[in-house]
Parts: C-alpha cells; sequence; structure tokens
C-alpha cells in the first residue's frame, strides 16, 4: 500500500465508468451501474473493504436519471470508509445485487426496494421487509404524498 | 384468521418438503419476543431447522416524516430509535448535523456528551442482560439489573426531565447544564452498581443451569459477522476488537482509557459477559470523563443552531428574530452530504444527512444495528432447540424503534 490510500484506490480503479473524489467525511466513488460488481469485490479482495455497512437511495426527482443509490463500505481492519455512488433511471431503477460479495446486503436490499422501488438483479427475496405484503407504491419517492394511508385492516368509524 | 384481514407476510416457507416437520409462527406478539418480530420456523420435533425473520411491524415512516420537519425537530423522534439509550441517538444525530454545519462544540459538551452516552450505554446493557436472563427464569438477577437501572432512569431524569426519552441533544450543545450535586449522586449510583453486578455474577457466571444453555448456543464466527454486517456486542463476542470507540474516535474517547472487551466464540454467553465487562468499561470511562469534566458552556455561541438567551430573547429584537427564524425555519444547514457513526449500545449507528440547503433534510437515512442483526438472526437460530430461540433473540438485543423505524 502507498502512503496516500486515496492514490492507491484511485490507479487500482478500471480507468472507465469509475471516478474517485474526496468527499467532506470519506471518499466518494462514482460508479457505472455496470462496473459496481467487478469494483466492490475488488476493494472487498484487495483493498480491505469488508463489511456494507449501510445501503440507501436517493431519489433526486426532477433530475434525470433520477435515483441515486448509495452504499457505504467499510473496512474493519484499516478502519476507513468509503461512499459508492450510482445512478438509476426511473423506467428501469434496476442495479446488481451485492449478496454474492456481502451477505449484510441481502435485507438492505429489501428494505431499498421497499422505499424507493430500486430493483437488485441477484437477489432473489425482494419481499417487503418493513412494508407489508400489496403495500402500493414506494413511500421515499418523493412522489409518494405524505399523508396517504393504505391500512391493512379497515380503520374503525 | 378472519379471512377478510389479508396476511401481511409472505413466509419464505410455504411448505416443508418432508412430511415430519412441521412450521410454527412465534410472534408477532409473543411474550418472550421484546418486540414486534415474528419468526417463522420449520420444526423437525424441538430442532430448528429454517426460520424466515419478519420485522416491520413497528414502522412508523420515521425517514418519511423526518424529510417534512426542521432539523431541530427531529431530536424527540431520533430519540424514539433505540428507546434503550435514547441518548446516544440524539449525540449522534446532533454529531452529524453539527459536522455538516462545521459547528464545533465546546469542550464541557464533548465530555459531557460522552458521559451521558456511556452512562445510556449502561442502562442498556442491563436492560438486555435483564431481559435476557428473566427469560431463563433468573428473576432475581433481573431484579437486581432492574433495580440499578431504575436508579439510572430516575438520574438522568434529575437532568433531563424525562426517565426513557430525553430530547436532551441540541444542534451545537445539550439542552441544559447539569443540575447541582449530580455527580455526587453519579458516584453513589456507579458504587451501587458494582455491587449489584457482582450478585449478578456470582449467581450467574458460573451457574450449571445458565451455562448449560447459553455456551455453544447461536454462534456466530467473526467472519460470518463482518459478512453479515453485525457490529456491537455481537461482533465483538466472536472474538474481534472491534469498536468505533476505538477505530474511528469520536466525541471525547480518544482522550480516554479504556479496553474493548471480547469473547471467544461468539455465543450467547459470550454476548452475555461481553456485555457485563462493556458496562465496567463504561464505569471506567465515566469516573475518568467526571475528573476532566471541563468548567465552561454547554452550548457553542453560534446564530445559526444555538437559542439565544430567554432574557435577551424577551429585551433585544434580534435576539427575538434569531429564535422565530431557529424555530419557524430551522437552523440553515449547507448543502451537502454525511455519514456519522457512533457506537450505539448495539452496534454501529450511523446517521447518512443529505441537505440541499435550508432548513430541513433533503433526506435522512439512519443504519440501525437492530435491523442490520436481523439479517444475521435466522443464521444464529437455524440448527438449535426451540427453547434457544428465546435466549438467542434476547441477547441480539433487537430493539423494534431502530429496526423498523
Amino acid at each position: 500500500m502507498g502512503t496516500d490510500p486515496l492514490a492507491t484506490l484511485a490507479q487500482a480503479l478500471p480507468a472507465e465508468g469509475a471516478s474517485l473524489s474526496a468527499g467532506r467525511d470519506m471518499p466518494i466513488l462514482q460508479l457505472a451501474p455496470e462496473r459496481l460488481l467487478e469494483v466492490v469485490r475488488l476493494l472487498k479482495l484487495q483493498h480491505g473493504f469488508d463489511m456494507l455497512s449501510d445501503l440507501t437511495a436517493i431519489d433526486w426527482l426532477g433530475q434525470t436519471p433520477r435515483f441515486e443509490v448509495v452504499w457505504h463500505l467499510y473496512g474493519t481492519d484499516h478502519h476507513r470508509r468509503l461512499r459508492i455512488k450510482t445512478r438509476v433511471t426511473e423506467a428501469d431503477p434496476t442495479v446488481d445485487s451485492l449478496v454474492g460479495i456481502h451477505g449484510a446486503a441481502r435485507f438492505m436490499e429489501r428494505e431499498c426496494h421497499d422505499m424507493y422501488g430500486i430493483r437488485f438483479r441477484g437477489n432473489e427475496d425482494l419481499r417487503p421487509i418493513l412494508l407489508y405484503e400489496g403495500f402500493e407504491g414506494h413511500p421515499l419517492r418523493k412522489d409518494y404524498p405524505i399523508d396517504r394511508e393504505q391500512p391493512l385492516v379497515a380503520l374503525r368509524e | 384468521m378472519d379471512p377478510r384481514i389479508p396476511n401481511p407476510v409472505r413466509s419464505a416457507i410455504e411448505h416443508s418438503g418432508r412430511d415430519d416437520t412441521v412450521i410454527v409462527n412465534i410472534g408477532p406478539s409473543h411474550p418472550a419476543t421484546h418486540g414486534t418480530v415474528q419468526i417463522i420456523a420449520e420444526l423437525d420435533a424441538e430442532k430448528v431447522l429454517r426460520v424466515d425473520v419478519h420485522c416491520g411491524y413497528l414502522h412508523r415512516g420515521f425517514e418519511k416524516e423526518c424529510e417534512v420537519h426542521t432539523w431541530h425537530n427531529l431530536i424527540p423522534y431520533v430519540d424514539r430509535l433505540n428507546y434503550c439509550s435514547a441518548l446516544i441517538n440524539d449525540f449522534a444525530y446532533c454529531d452529524a448535523v453539527e459536522r455538516l454545519m462545521g459547528v464545533e462544540i465546546t469542550p464541557r459538551c464533548r465530555v459531557l456528551r460522552t458521559l451521558l452516552a456511556e452512562y445510556s450505554r449502561i442502562a442498556d446493557h442491563l436492560t438486555c442482560i435483564a431481559a435476557a436472563l428473566m427469560e431463563l427464569g433468573a428473576m432475581t438477577a433481573f431484579l437486581y439489573l432492574v433495580t440499578i437501572r431504575d436508579q439510572i432512569y430516575e438520574h438522568l431524569a434529575a437532568v433531563t426531565g424525562a426517565r426513557v426519552t430525553y430530547s436532551f441533544g441540541r444542534i451545537g450543545g445539550l439542552a441544559a447544564d447539569l443540575p447541582e450535586g449530580w455527580l455526587v449522586r453519579l458516584e453513589q449510583i456507579l458504587v451501587d452498581f458494582e455491587e449489584f453486578t457482582g450478585r449478578v455474577h456470582k449467581l450467574v457466571d458460573r451457574n450449571r443451569i445458565f451455562i448449560d444453555r447459553m455456551r455453544g448456543v447461536g454462534t456466530l464466527t467473526t467472519a460470518q459477522a463482518i459478512d453479515l454486517g453485525v457490529t456491537g456486542p455481537l461482533l465483538r463476542s466472536t472474538g474481534a476488537a472491534r469498536d468505533l470507540r476505538k477505530d474511528t474516535p469520536y466525541l471525547a474517547y480518544a482522550d480516554l482509557d479504556f479496553e474493548v472487551p471480547v469473547g471467544i466464540q461468539g455465543d450467547n454467553y459470550d454476548r452475555y459477559y461481553v456485555r457485563m465487562r462493556e458496562m465496567d468499561e463504561s464505569i471506567h470511562m465515566i469516573r475518568q470523563l467526571v475528573d476532566m469534566l471541563p468548567e465552561g458552556p454547554v452550548c457553542v455561541d453560534d446564530r445559526r443552531c444555538s437559542f439565544p438567551d430567554k432574557a435577551a430573547v424577551y429585551t433585544q429584537i434580534e435576539a427575538l428574530i434569531n429564535h422565530f427564524k431557529l424555530v419557524m425555519d430551522g437552523p440553515e444547514v449547507p448543502a451537502g452530504e454525511i455519514y456519522t457513526a457512533h457506537e450505539g449500545a448495539n452496534g454501529e449507528l450511523g446517521f447518512y444527512l443529505v441537505s440541499t440547503g435550508g432548513g430541513r433534510p433533503y433526506k435522512l437515512h439512519v443504519r440501525s444495528p437492530s435491523f442490520v442483526h436481523m439479517g444475521a438472526a435466522g443464521l444464529m437460530l437455524e440448527g438449535y432447540q426451540l427453547a434457544d430461540v428465546v435466549p438467542t433473540f434476547g441477547s441480539i438485543n433487537m430493539i423494534g424503534g431502530e429496526c423498523d423505524r
């Protein structure tokens, strides 16, 4: 490893579809969706980012592509963090699933699918987890009204 | 079940492939699952073959609700994530917002937050261990631990005004300074704590029944834990000394002398023991923090986030407008994003904030340890006895408030 972890990381990344920048709290890696699996595997095996801390999405309503999927990786040995971002379109909000690399992705992807409707290719189990079976829509999308109610059991008069 | 009420979950275990197994529901409302969680298990006699864990019964749209409230208004909400150690949530959230705003808290606030966070950690661990022991029939140990927890709750009520959900953090400081004599009472409680946990150690540690129920049950290896994102006492019980307070120090942890207790084989017994040892370390930290507590204000003097003095609000127009703007519009947080992780009582508690400027968050995401641990729960339950579900689930310490958000 070189002295500057950020520079070492930048060198190891594929030339196309990946750009690394220094964020205010951790480095941010912008990825093209098709690079995701390859880069996350590389980060885990060769750069010690062995834990998937967090997975979520941001709905930039009005921008194209509309959704930004965000992963936070953590290295349990070197204690550094890394944020990975990729954009997906509203028409086809699909990214590759990380379940083959990080087991933690199984539950997190279910939650992200619940809340934003992002589909994770390769995760066979995207059943609702925080919501219930039959819930319509994805509540954390910006166009889902905050006061919309979908009670599973009819409310009493 | 009433056929007009649709089933909220679609079980992953619809059919057992064999004719000698049975599928049972444990929960969502079951006396032994503290928190509404549903475990669908396939049993071969008493042995658990497969489980499907469902959480979400306490989902209340926390993250959606956060997007329409000001940054300050969220403090009572984040309290209700892990309601066993609400102050840790408060401080983690405030820390995230302060970093985004570039606010540096005062030295006294830094030490006080650390002290109160460790105090909350003790209350959380006490709750977890007491409940887990009670479920195994150890009523005396439960009463000893809850006695101390109640003293801590009353003592926290003396500084925050509430027993469980405190709303005590403020962006840029704390709601109040310590009242007179609080630290004197603190030391008395710490002495009582040592007396009572000493008795629990004697009752439980080498108890044949306890060891038989806990040793070698619900085991997890370090590699499995890291793969599944498991953090906190659960990860440390597998033997990995991973603690955000040591690894990525925040607040005043870099100035403190403490150890990271670890287990050996990642079973229920190790999780119990790691939590007991962590409380000892917290006591050790609290005593150091009391000694190093500096004088000075608890809130930063920054008009972007701190409320002006009440006396000034009533007499000066600038202070009145400042107060009005902070209440109505909320503190202005510059555009940007931040992920801040604190070592919560159960593991890594992360806040991912996205701001586009203005007084309200564009997005707020909580990385809650309980939710991630629910993803690992299946592995800890499968292959053991049905009766082991209760102590294993108790030792995971799933908190519905932060799991389901």
